[in-house]
C-alpha cells in the first residue's frame, strides 16, 4: 500500500436537526483512486464540502499529507485549501462559463502567478519576469488541455462548449493547480457510455502519471468499479463498506442500500439480469 | 444558435387574436392607472390660486393609443416571426467595432487630442468634451468594478466627492497645488473603497447595490452636516486652478509670477485654460484605460472576473475573495478620487449638490449602456449621455422623456449593451482561427 494522503476520523456535519455525514472515517491513498458511492443523499456531497471547507465538519479531524506537510484541513480557511494541494470539481459544472477555455486553465494558476507578478506591481511595469511567469502557465494549461483533447477549442467561450467538454475542462482545471489530491463529485454525471470510457481512460492516466490520489464521487457503477482501487459506501451519512470495488459489489450490507429491504431472491427478473450485467461490464 | 430553435414558416396563420386583445387591455389598463395621475390633471394658477384642470380627453387618448400600439406589435411580431426576446449578441456595426477595436481607439485618440484646433471647435464644444471625458474616465473607473469584478456599485459618486474634496480642502489648509493634491486624493478615495468594500464582502448583486447607495449617500450628508470642515451647503470656493508647469492661466498674475500667455508671448485668451483642463482630463482618461486594460491581462484582473463569473469556483482554486473584491473596489475607487480632483479644479467651486445620486446612475448608466467590460462601449454610452440632452435643448422639458425613451430603447435592442462583446486575454491560436462559427 502507498503511504495515506489523507485521513479522515469520526468526520459528522449536522444541519440543525439533520446528521448529513455521521462518524465516517476513511483513508485515501496516494496514487489510488478512492471512490466513495451511495444512494442520492447519503451525505457523498456534504464529504466534499467538509475537505474543500465549505463547510466546517460539526465534529472529526481530516489530515491532510499535502505540499507542506501534514495539514488539518478543517482548520483552513476555503481558498488556502488548494495551496495545500487539494482540488475539486463540482457536481453543477462551475466553470467560468464568459471566458476563455485557456482563461479559465491560467485563473487556476492564479497564486503562482499573482506572486510572479509581484502582487501587480511588476506585471504593471511589464517585466519579464512575470512574462515568463505567464508563458509557464499557457504551457501547462496546453499540456492540460492536449490531455483533455481541448487544444482547437482553446479560445472558445467556456460557456459555449458541448456539455462532455465542459466535464472534462473542469478536471484540467482542476489539475492546473497542481493537485495532490484530486476531488471529484460526479465526473461521468450526463456523458454518454464512450465519453465515460475516456473519462475513466483519463482518471486513470492522471492516477499513473501525475502520480496523484483521486477521490471520486460516481453513480456510473460500471465505471467506478473499473476504475477505483478501493471504494467506500455510505447511506444515511454512516459508511457501510470500504474494501476493493470485487468484495464490495457482493456485500450484502451495500445491494440492501440500494435496492431497499428486498431479498434478492424476491427481485424482478429485470433487475437481476441487470445486477449481473453491470457485474459482468468491468471485465 | 442552433437553426431549428426559429421556426422555419412564419406563424402568421397562427396569430392568437383573443390573447393579443387580452395583453393590450392588460397593457391599456397599466396605461391608464399611470395617465390618470400623470396626464389626467393639471395645475393651473388661476387668480393667485392654484386650481385643477381636468383633461380626461388626455387620458381616453393615451389609453387608446397604448391599446392599439399594443395590439400592432403583437400582430406585427407574429407576422414577421420576431423573437420575442433579442438574443443580444452583438449586431454588425458593433461586431464592426470590435474587430477592429485598435486602429479605431488610435483614431479616437487622435481626433481627441486634434479636436481642440479643428475649425469646429470653440468653447463650448471643449467644454463638452470635457464634460464627456470626465464621464468617460468615471465610467473605466466603475467598469473595474461593475464590468471587470461584478460589483454592482451605487454609490461610486461617494468616491467622486471624496476625491473633489480631499483637493479642495488640502489645497485650502496646506496649499497643496494640483498635481501633489492628485496621488493624495488617489490613495484618500482608495482608503473609502476599502471602508466601503468591508461590510459588503458577503453581499451580492441587489443586497450589495442597496449598501452602495446608503453609502453614497452618507458621504453626501456628511458633506453637508459637517459645516465646520465643508461647510455645508454653502460649499468650498476658490479653490485653485491647476498650473501649466507653474504657468498659470490668468491675464494678471500676482506679483513676481509669470502666466501661461506672458512665457509664450502670445495674447491672453480664456481658451487656454479650457483647451488646457481638456487635455489634462484626456490624459488622465487615457491613464485610467491603459491601467484597465493592462490589469485586465495580469492575475488579479482575471481573478475579478473569474470571481464575477463563479466565486465558490474561484474559491475552490485557491482565490482570495476578500482581497480581490477590496482591491477591486480600492482601484475603482482611486480613479473616481482622480476624476474628482479634477472636478474640482475644474469648477473652481464644489458643493454636495454635485454628488448627488443622479450622478451614480448616470455613471453606471454609462457603464451598462457601453456592455459591461467594454472599453470602447464606455466611450459611445458616455458620448450618448452627455451629448444626448445637450442636442435636445430645443425641446426644453421633453429633452429628459426623449433621454428616457432612448435608453429604453437601447435596453430592448442591446440588452447586453451597445458593445457586448469580450476579448480573451491571451489566446492560444491566432485571431480568427478555431474561433465557433455562431
Amino acid at each position: 500500500m502507498t503511504a495515506p494522503l489523507l485521513e479522515v476520523e469520526h468526520l459528522t456535519m449536522r444541519f440543525g436537526g439533520l446528521t448529513a455525514v455521521d462518524d465516517l472515517s476513511f483513508t485515501a491513498y496516494d496514487r489510488r483512486i478512492t471512490a466513495i458511492i451511495g444512494p442520492n443523499g447519503a451525505g457523498k456531497t456534504t464529504v466534499f464540502n467538509c475537505l474543500t471547507g465549505f463547510y466546517r465538519p460539526t465534529v472529526g479531524q481530516l489530515t491532510f499529507h499535502g505540499h507542506h506537510g501534514p495539514v488539518l484541513l478543517e482548520r483552513l480557511d476555503g481558498h488556502l485549501i488548494p495551496r495545500h494541494g487539494v482540488a475539486r470539481t463540482f457536481q453543477n459544472i462551475r466553470l467560468f462559463a464568459q471566458m476563455s477555455v485557456l482563461e479559465n486553465l491560467v485563473v487556476a494558476q492564479h497564486n503562482e502567478l499573482m506572486r510572479a507578478s509581484g502582487y501587480t506591481v511588476y506585471g504593471l511595469l511589464g517585466l519579464r519576469r512575470y512574462k515568463k511567469a505567464e508563458a509557464e502557465a499557457v504551457d501547462r494549461a496546453r499540456y492540460w488541455l492536449e490531455r483533455v483533447g481541448l487544444v482547437a477549442r482553446a479560445d472558445w467561450e467556456a460557456g459555449n462548449l458541448p456539455y462532455g467538454d465542459q466535464r472534462r475542462l473542469e478536471i484540467a482545471r482542476a489539475m492546473c493547480t497542481r493537485p495532490r489530491l484530486l476531488c471529484l463529485d460526479e465526473p461521468a454525471a450526463g456523458l454518454n457510455p464512450r465519453e465515460t470510457a475516456e473519462l475513466g481512460e483519463l482518471l486513470l492516466g492522471i492516477r499513473e502519471q501525475e502520480r496523484i490520489g483521486v477521490l471520486l464521487i460516481e453513480h456510473d457503477m460500471s465505471m467506478v468499479m473499473r476504475i477505483s482501487d478501493h471504494v467506500i459506501v455510505i447511506d444515511y451519512g454512516r459508511k457501510i463498506a470500504d474494501d476493493v470495488p470485487e468484495r464490495v459489489r457482493n456485500d450484502p450490507a451495500v445491494i440492501k442500500a440500494y435496492l431497499g429491504e428486498t431479498e434478492e431472491e424476491e427481485l424482478p427478473e429485470e433487475v437481476k439480469a441487470d445486477l449481473e450485467s453491470r457485474a459482468g461490464s468491468d471485465g | 444558435m442552433p437553426a431549428a430553435a426559429r421556426p422555419a414558416v412564419p406563424e402568421a396563420a397562427r396569430f392568437d387574436w383573443t390573447r393579443a386583445l387580452k395583453e393590450a387591455g392588460l397593457a391599456a389598463f397599466v396605461a391608464f392607472m399611470l395617465f390618470l395621475p400623470l396626464m389626467g390633471f393639471r395645475l393651473v394658477g388661476a387668480e393667485g390660486r392654484l386650481g385643477l384642470e381636468y383633461r380626461p380627453h388626455w387620458v381616453v387618448i393615451g389609453v387608446v393609443v397604448v391599446f392599439f400600439g399594443h395590439l400592432l406589435v403583437s400582430f406585427l411580431r407574429a407576422v414577421r416571426g420576431v423573437p420575442a426576446a433579442p438574443s443580444g449578441r452583438a449586431g454588425p456595426i458593433a461586431r464592426y467595432i470590435n474587430t477592429h477595436a485598435t486602429w479605431l481607439a488610435v483614431a479616437g485618440v487622435a481626433l481627441a487630442f486634434a479636436l481642440p484646433f479643428t475649425p469646429f471647435a470653440n468653447r463650448y464644444v471643449v467644454d463638452v468634451a470635457t464634460t464627456v471625458l470626465i464621464y468617460v474616465m468615471l465610467g473605466w473607473g466603475l467598469n473595474i468594478v461593475v464590468g471587470l469584478a461584478g460589483l454592482l456599485d451605487l454609490g461610486y459618486v461617494a468616491f467622486y466627492a471624496v476625491g473633489a474634496y480631499s483637493y479642495a480642502l488640502f489645497a485650502q489648509w496646506f496649499g497643496l497645488g494640483f498635481w501633489e493634491a492628485l496621488p493624495i486624493a488617489g490613495v484618500l478615495a482608495a482608503t473609502f473603497g476599502i471602508l466601503l468594500g468591508f461590510p459588503v464582502l458577503r453581499l451580492r448583486g441587489d443586497y450589495l447595490a442597496i449598501v452602495t447607495l446608503g453609502f453614497g449617500e452618507i458621504i453626501r450628508i456628511v458633506l453637508l452636516n459637517w459645516y465646520p470642515v465643508t461647510r455645508g451647503p454653502d460649499g468650498l470656493s476658490g479653490i485653485p486652478r491647476p498650473t501649466f508647469f507653474g504657468l498659470a492661466f490668468t491675464r494678471r498674475p500676482p506679483e513676481g509670477e509669470v502666466a501661461f500667455h506672458q512665457f509664450f508671448d502670445i495674447p491672453y485668451s480664456g481658451l487656454h485654460r479650457v483647451i488646457f483642463l481638456y487635455y489634462l482630463i484626456l490624459l488622465l482618461a487615457l491613464l485610467t484605460n491603459w491601467f484597465v486594460l493592462r490589469i485586465r491581462k495580469l492575475p488579479v484582473g482575471r481573478a475579478w472576473e473569474a470571481l464575477r463569473e463563479d466565486e465558490i469556483a474561484s474559491k475552490a482554486l485557491g482565490i482570495n475573495p476578500t482581497n480581490t473584491k477590496l482591491t477591486a473596489f480600492a482601484l475603482g475607487a482611486m480613479f473616481g478620487g482622480f476624476a474628482g480632483s479634477f472636478f474640482a479644479t475644474r469648477q473652481g467651486f464644489i458643493s454636495p449638490e454635485s454628488f448627488t445620486f443622479i450622478e451614480s446612475a448616470t455613471i453606471l448608466a454609462i457603464v451598462v449602456l457601453g456592455g459591461m467590460g467594454s472599453q470602447i462601449g464606455v466611450v459611445l454610452a458616455a458620448a450618448v449621455i452627455v451629448i444626448l440632452p445637450e442636442l435636445g435643448r430645443e425641446f426644453e422639458q421633453f429633452r429628459m422623456l426623449l433621454f428616457g425613451a432612448a435608453m429604453v430603447g437601447i435596453m430592448v435592442w442591446r440588452p447586453r449593451g451597445l458593445l457586448a462583446s469580450r476579448e480573451p486575454t491571451i489566446r492560444l491560436h491566432a485571431k480568427g482561427e478555431g474561433e465557433p462559427s455562431g
